[in-house]
């Protein structure tokens, strides 16, 4: 090969996986991206800067698009002053079936995201009241429930029965861990039993849907919160869109598993506009907490 | 010893057993465990896929049939309908009352279709929880047949709330106040399993699989080829062995040589055997004390680093006990 030949190789290869590399990326989810090259918005290609999206939490200001936060952010915009304590951060994941590639993708993940697990724990005020909130990330191996996901979810909800602070949690999955196997699988057993336990103790358990829920999160504890919100048109579901395109061999609706679609069919209380969502919860601590001293 | 040794002293055993009406259940199982290390755990896994998926493999009502005396079943679930993929009644076991639920799955192609390949909708779900509820008013314990490859993924299934019916019946089992003995005897299949799936005590017939999702699934999905199947299956441990390694079930039920389906009658008798030896044994618990084994068993399942105690808690705690 000719050095005049190389180097056009190598050029068109530049090319080709620069291409590759950004639709990829879109389709990942990774809309930010999109606004930072593009400066518009991905929805209603409307005109929209990076600064302008952060300045309205992340939310289209033409279209009310629900851009996708990591965890961090997502504690600046609901906590009281950004202030959080995290605990169980050094709970991390194992591989216990020696399934060839988990720790490699472990540890990309944990580059990638900054995250060492697919949910973050803490406590936190929320106007004010103290409550225990937990955070999943997508952005983590696609928010999947492993064993240390399940743990961290379980203890959560335990401390929250313990100490009497209302539990929330932000769900964003796609299902079980499948690296983890059987185990993952179990994770849904096993925080269902903490959420049996919280309801015992008659301490309120909210849910927020956000942008995707699915799988093995949905059929578990995010489906077991005393009052459910979700984010406008969050993907919300059980079994994956092409699965079920697969079984029923026809194109599902438009609205098919969106948040709206899981109102109307009864499965989520309310629809929380991104904007109003620190006041919502606010309100609905003061609503399951205390009623007795309030009512004498 | 070679392959070809191994087999040809099976069939040596095999012949003598016959001959002399011998009990050699034991010698050939070590045989086939030979086989199957010589062999790749590769085959070994995947052989356990194609028993449990057998379609002449005895269904749920098929067991119900051979191991209760008496079975009535009990219809709906008085919210929508009546899911022909779970099945559920109230029954006799040696002349003592219990209830059962389970998966039916078609034996051809016409019940299939009526039983939708034993996949459940929500409205299945919600029956067995009533069934399990009017077995805790009475103080009836709970037989659960597993066999399902999941939960039905369809658009009836979403809009009637799949996940829920699943969340809920996680939750709820974990407060019932009366035996739950679980056996899984087909396929287990991810949450369309577990939803029956939670119990005081989990058998699991040898040939039986539980998984997360299929092997199919998790080689299209994971190893972006769905071609791969069979390695799938060998790394998913998926087998009743592997399971029994992890606590996820407490013990294996074991078959006839070949599979339950070359036998069912023996297969159901060792069922029923082991049925009645949990069951006699759980009811001497207070409710409370079995509420608090269950949620016990449960809460130690799974395995993870936790740094600031420098070891790794769950099974592998165990694990190195047991050594």
């Amino acid at each position: 090969m000719s050095r005049f030949t190389r180097r056009i190789r190598t050029w068109m290869n530049r090319i080709l996986t620069r291409r590759v590399l950004i639709t990829h990326r879109i389709k990942d989810g990774d809309e930010r991206l999109f606004v930072a090259r593009k400066n518009e918005c991905p929805a209603c290609h409307k005109h929209l800067s990076p600064d302008e999206l952060e300045s309205s939490l992340f939310v289209c200001p033409a279209c009310d698009h629900h851009f996708r936060l990591s965890p961090w952010e997502r504690i600046k915009f609901t906590a009281d002053g950004g202030v959080f304590h995290e605990f169980c951060s050094d709970i991390e994941s194992f591989n216990p079936l020696g399934f060839p590639d988990y720790e490699q993708k472990l540890a990309s993940s944990k580059k990638k995201s900054g995250l060492n697990e697919a949910i973050v724990t803490g406590l936190c005020r929320i106007e004010g009241n103290d409550v225990v909130l937990g955070i999943m990330a997508f952005q983590f191996m696609g928010g999947s429930m492993g064993s240390a996901v399940g743990e961290k979810v379980t203890r959560a909800m335990l401390m929250g029965a313990r100490k009497k602070i209302p539990v929330i949690i932000f769900t964003a999955s796609g299902g079980a861990r499948m690296q983890e196997g059987i185990l993952s699988l179990m994770q849904m057993a096993k925080t269902s039993a903490a959420a049996a336990v919280l309801e015992e103790s008659k301490v309120p358990f909210f849910i927020v849907l956000t942008d995707p829920t699915s799988g093995g999160v949905t059929a578990s504890y995010a489906m077991l919160g005393d009052v459910i919100l979700a984010e406008p048109a969050a993907l919300v579901g059980f079994a994956g869109r092409r699965v079920i395109e697969g079984t029923i061999r026809q194109k599902l609706p438009e609205n098919f598993q969106m948040a709206e679609f899981q109102q109307e069919k009864g499965f989520v209380d309310t629809i929380v506009h991104r904007k109003e969502l620190r006041k919502t919860l606010g309100i609905l601590i003061k609503t399951h907490t205390n009623i007795k001293k309030a009512w004498r | 010893m070679t392959k070809k040794e191994v087999l040809k002293r099976l069939a040596e055993l095999q012949g003598l057993a016959e001959k002399h009406n011998l009990d050699i259940t034991e010698e050939i199982k070590q045989l086939e465990a030979k086989l199957s290390n010589g062999k790749s755990s590769l085959d070994a896994a995947w052989k356990k896929v194609e028993l449990a998926r057998q379609t002449d493999r005895p269904t749920t009502l098929d067991y119900i049939d051979m191991i209760f005396d008496e079975f009535i079943e009990l219809h709906g679930d008085r919210f929508f309908s009546d899911d022909p993929a779970m099945v559920g009644g109230i029954g006799l076991l040696n002349g003592k009352p219990v209830t059962i639920i389970g998966q039916q799955r078609g034996r051809n192609l016409k019940e299939n279709l009526l039983r939708n390949a034993g996949m459940a909708l929500p409205d299945g779900y919600r029956k067995a929880l009533r069934l399990v509820k009017q077995a805790q008013k009475f103080g009836r314990p709970v037989v659960s047949f597993v066999d399902t490859q999941g939960a039905y993924p369809g658009v009836a299934s979403e809009e009637r709330g799949i996940g829920e019916a699943i969340a809920h019946n996680l939750k709820e089992f974990f407060g019932i106040k009366v035996p739950i003995v679980v056996i899984l005897i087909g396929q287990g299949g991810s949450g369309g399993a577990l939803g029956i799936g939670i119990g005081d005590v989990v058998f699991m017939l040898e040939n039986a699989i539980y998984s997360v999702i299929s092997p199919e699934g998790c080689a299209s999905i994971l190893l972006r080829d769905s071609s791969k199947a069979k390695y799938a299956a060998s790394i998913m441990k998926l087998t009743a062995r592997d399971l029994l390694q992890f606590d996820v079930i407490d013990t294996i039920i074991s078959e006839p040589p070949g599979g339950a389906h070359l036998n069912p009658e023996v297969t159901a008798a060792k069922i029923k055997l082991e049925l009645v030896k949990v069951l006699g044994k759980l009811a001497t618990k207070a409710p409370e004390q079995l509420l608090k084994l269950r949620y016990e068993k449960y809460r130690a399942m799974g395995v993870f680093i936790e740094k600031s105690s420098k070891k790794k808690v769950g099974f592998f705690k165990r694990l190195l006990k047991k050594q």
